[in-house]
């Protein structure tokens, strides 16, 4: 299959110069009594500025905490990150605090999967958006009122002026999604992380934010890192999609190469959900069969392999090892479709 | 807001009105009835009838009470036949009460400005020195009954070391009185070190009351400071790149104030019961003093008028607490 460059595509991304390089990205946790946790696995991917990058997986595959890595925002203590997550060619894990308040808010801007809890039930809407720009632009709370109801007014909020003065209770679960878009982007940032952003929405509201999201990303030229466990929600943003399996990327490829012809079996399966949109909601929440209680080791075989339909002896026994051919990354032993070249094990490569 | 400050003053109206009612039914049921109360057991049976008569106590109940009402709506309670014999309830109560509230608005400041700052630190740092020491302090302070606690302090401090006054409330015996609230009254006369000696008179007892309030807040504050760190809101503020300060004071203490402010007010109504035991220890002439004085020589006009005036700062305490928690928090504005 040959790979055009989709006409949705907001531009060619290919040739410009990575805004974010994330590098043998590793996160483990400690855990008290038992052995420590990797909860993301030498993930490695880049974003090219204005480029819309998906991260997809099911819960618990690392997504949520890769984005927390990149922004620094892990607990203090408990874990250990390793690897590098370069912007503009300066590694953040190296960073201060100091350096990375500058930078969140600024630079990168992040927004949430629960937009109730994610904001401050007991401070207006408004004073939540001037405080970034306070923060961030030096404006006066007086100077920034302005701005802010600019910001507002652009996410799609009505009547800004009186929104400005409310509280969180008093907005709709969209349009708190909505205030939480305007505060993340009030400081223009180059880069904006979306966890899981509609996932508590309503499936109306779900399709507006998104819109709404392409739409902004768009207009301001911002690079978008949207994390879902739900391929249906980037296929009509993502020029290109990671898939996560375990902490570990097994598939990453273009969006219509990868949804056209989906090499690895864990991206089948999750493509194979996504036509239905009306569909039961928690057989498009766990579209595969099987969970990732059962998943092995990465260390010694495929971690998918007991729930794969295309699993043979070998990924009960070696790791395979992502290999790259093009654009399309895949890490697996018996691809789907046989036309792909199978990867070779991570054992063999040493 | 207004018409819910307005229902609140009614139902304070109704609370007294309702101690009143209950007031008057203990005063009836007293052993040998007012008069005994009053004249002790071995009065002649002459002078019985006319305190009798002058009390209007061979009328009927609903009448008496009327009777009661309308005294004590002039102000008259009666006069005290025990702590300070020929002084209106009253006036006594007015000379008293200024001394209790400045020891508990002392005691108050003393716990809530430690409570606070250590309770936000203690969840901070959890399991760290300071929380462990915190911890074990406020379980202490919970623990020695204020009494003892009281003693120590006047014993060490006042006695031993003599670094404060065992007792009273001044020592400079000519200070104008405004206000009654002796501290307050010094800065307002510019009388410096009357000022000053009467606070060095709160101090002890200050502390010694503070105790239990500042255990109680410690750890309500420890405890809503933990759940706040980790509210989802307060990530978002990072993602933001707020400084420490801003993330500190606008998203995790104004959250964490919520159930904060409810125990501050459960604690101010406790207050008086530790307030009679330190008012006595330190010899301090504040109601807490008179009102374990009034329960010894069964000076019951001044128990009357101590406990009503008790009740009517509970509730307004209470009031005040509602709508602390209505301005910090929109989500009770709205409702
Ligand atoms: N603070 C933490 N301590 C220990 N384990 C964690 C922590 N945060 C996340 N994890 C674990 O890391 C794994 C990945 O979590 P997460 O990134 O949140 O998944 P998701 O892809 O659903 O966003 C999960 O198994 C989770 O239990
Ligand atoms: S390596 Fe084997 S088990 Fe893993 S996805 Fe490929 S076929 Fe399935
Ligand atoms: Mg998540």
């Amino acid at each position: 299959m040959t790979t055009t460059t989709p006409e949705t595509a907001r531009r060619d991304p290919r040739g410009a110069e990575p805004l974010l390089s994330v590098r043998d990205l590793t996160v483990t946790f400690k855990r008290q009594g038992e052995d420590p946790f990797v909860a993301v696995d030498g993930l490695s991917f880049d974003v090219r500025p204005g480029q819309t990058v998906g991260l997809v997986g099911e819960s618990g595959c690392g997504k949520s905490v890769t984005s927390l890595a990149i922004m620094g925002l892990l607990p203090d203590r408990g874990n250990t990150v390793t690897g590098s997550v370069e912007l503009d060619g300066r590694d953040l894990l190296t960073l201060s605090n100091k350096q990375m308040r500058d930078l969140r808010g600024s630079d990168i801007g992040m927004i949430f999967q629960d937009p109730l809890s994610s904001l401050n039930p007991v401070v207006p809407i408004g004073r939540q958006v001037t405080e970034v720009l306070e923060r961030h632009k030096g404006m006066s709370r007086k100077s920034a009122k302005p701005v802010a109801r600019e910001m507002l007014h652009k996410v799609g909020i009505p009547d800004p002026d009186r929104r400005l003065t409310e509280y969180p209770h008093q907005l709709s679960g969209g349009m708190r999604q909505r205030a939480l878009i305007a505060m993340a982007l009030a400081c223009e940032p180059r880069m904006l992380i979306a966890d899981e952003p509609t996932t508590a929405l309503d499936v109306t509201i779900q399709a507006q934010i998104l819109a709404l999201l392409r739409e902004l990303v768009e207009e301001m030229d911002t690079a978008l890192i949207m994390i879902t466990h739900d391929l249906g929600v980037v296929a009509g943003l993502c020029d290109e999609v990671n898939v996560l399996y375990g902490g570990r990327l097994v598939e990453r490829g273009d969006r219509h190469p990868l949804f056209h012809d989906p090499h690895h079996p864990y991206t089948g399966g999750l493509l194979s959900s996504v036509p239905s949109l009306e569909g039961d909601a928690a057989e498009r929440l766990n579209p595969v069969p099987g969970s990732v209680a059962d998943n092995l080791p990465w260390t010694s075989s495929c971690a998918f392999a007991p729930r794969c339909s295309n699993a043979i002896e070998r990924c009960r026994e070696e790791t395979p090892a992502a290999v790259a051919s093009g654009d399309r990354v895949l890490r697996c032993f018996n691809p789907l479709g046989g036309q792909a070249s199978p990867a070779e094990s991570e054992e063999d490569r040493r | 807001m207004l018409r819910f400050i307005v229902r609140r003053l009614l139902q304070l109206v109704l609370v007294i009105f309702a101690l009143s009612v209950l007031l008057f039914a203990w005063l009836k049921s007293l052993p040998g009835g007012t008069v005994s109360a009053m004249l002790g057991e071995r009065a002649t049976p002459e002078s019985r009838e006319a305190l009798t008569k002058e009390l209007g106590l061979d009328q009927p109940i609903p009448v008496q009470y009327w009777s009661f009402l309308k005294r004590a709506v002039q102000g008259d309670f009666g006069v005290s036949n025990g702590v300070q014999p020929g002084t209106p309830a009253l006036d006594l109560l007015l000379e008293r009460f200024p001394a209790t509230i400045e020891l508990s608005i002392s005691a108050l400041l003393v716990a809530v400005l430690l409570a606070l700052p250590l309770g936000y630190l203690a969840a901070r740092r959890r399991g760290g020195i300071l929380d462990n020491v915190a911890i074990v302090g406020s379980l202490v302070g919970v623990a020695v009954p204020v009494f003892f606690l009281a003693f120590l302090l006047k014993y060490w401090f006042a006695i031993e070391l003599g670094w404060m006054p065992v007792s009273g409330r001044q020592e400079v015996g000519n200070a104008t009185r405004v206000t009654g609230f002796f501290v307050l009254d010094g800065l307002l006369t510019r009388e410096w070190d009357a000022s000053l000696d009467a606070l060095k008179h709160l101090v002890l007892p200050a502390i010694a009351l503070a105790s239990i309030p500042f255990a109680m807040i410690f750890r309500i504050t420890r405890a809503s400071v933990l759940d706040v760190l980790d509210e989802d809101f307060v990530r978002t503020a990072r993602s933001k790149g707020l400084t420490s300060r801003v993330i500190r004071g606008r998203h995790i203490m104004r959250n964490a104030l919520l159930p904060v402010i409810t125990a501050i007010g459960l604690q101010t109504g406790l207050l008086l019961g530790g307030a009679i035991l330190t008012e006595t220890v330190f010899n301090f002439p504040g109601i807490g003093n008179a009102l374990s004085e009034g329960f010894t020589k069964r000076d019951y006009p001044v128990l009357q008028v101590i406990i009503l005036a008790a009740a009517g700062v509970y509730v307004l305490v209470n009031l005040v607490v509602d709508i602390l928690y209505a301005v910090v928090d929109p989500r009770v504005r709205t409702r």
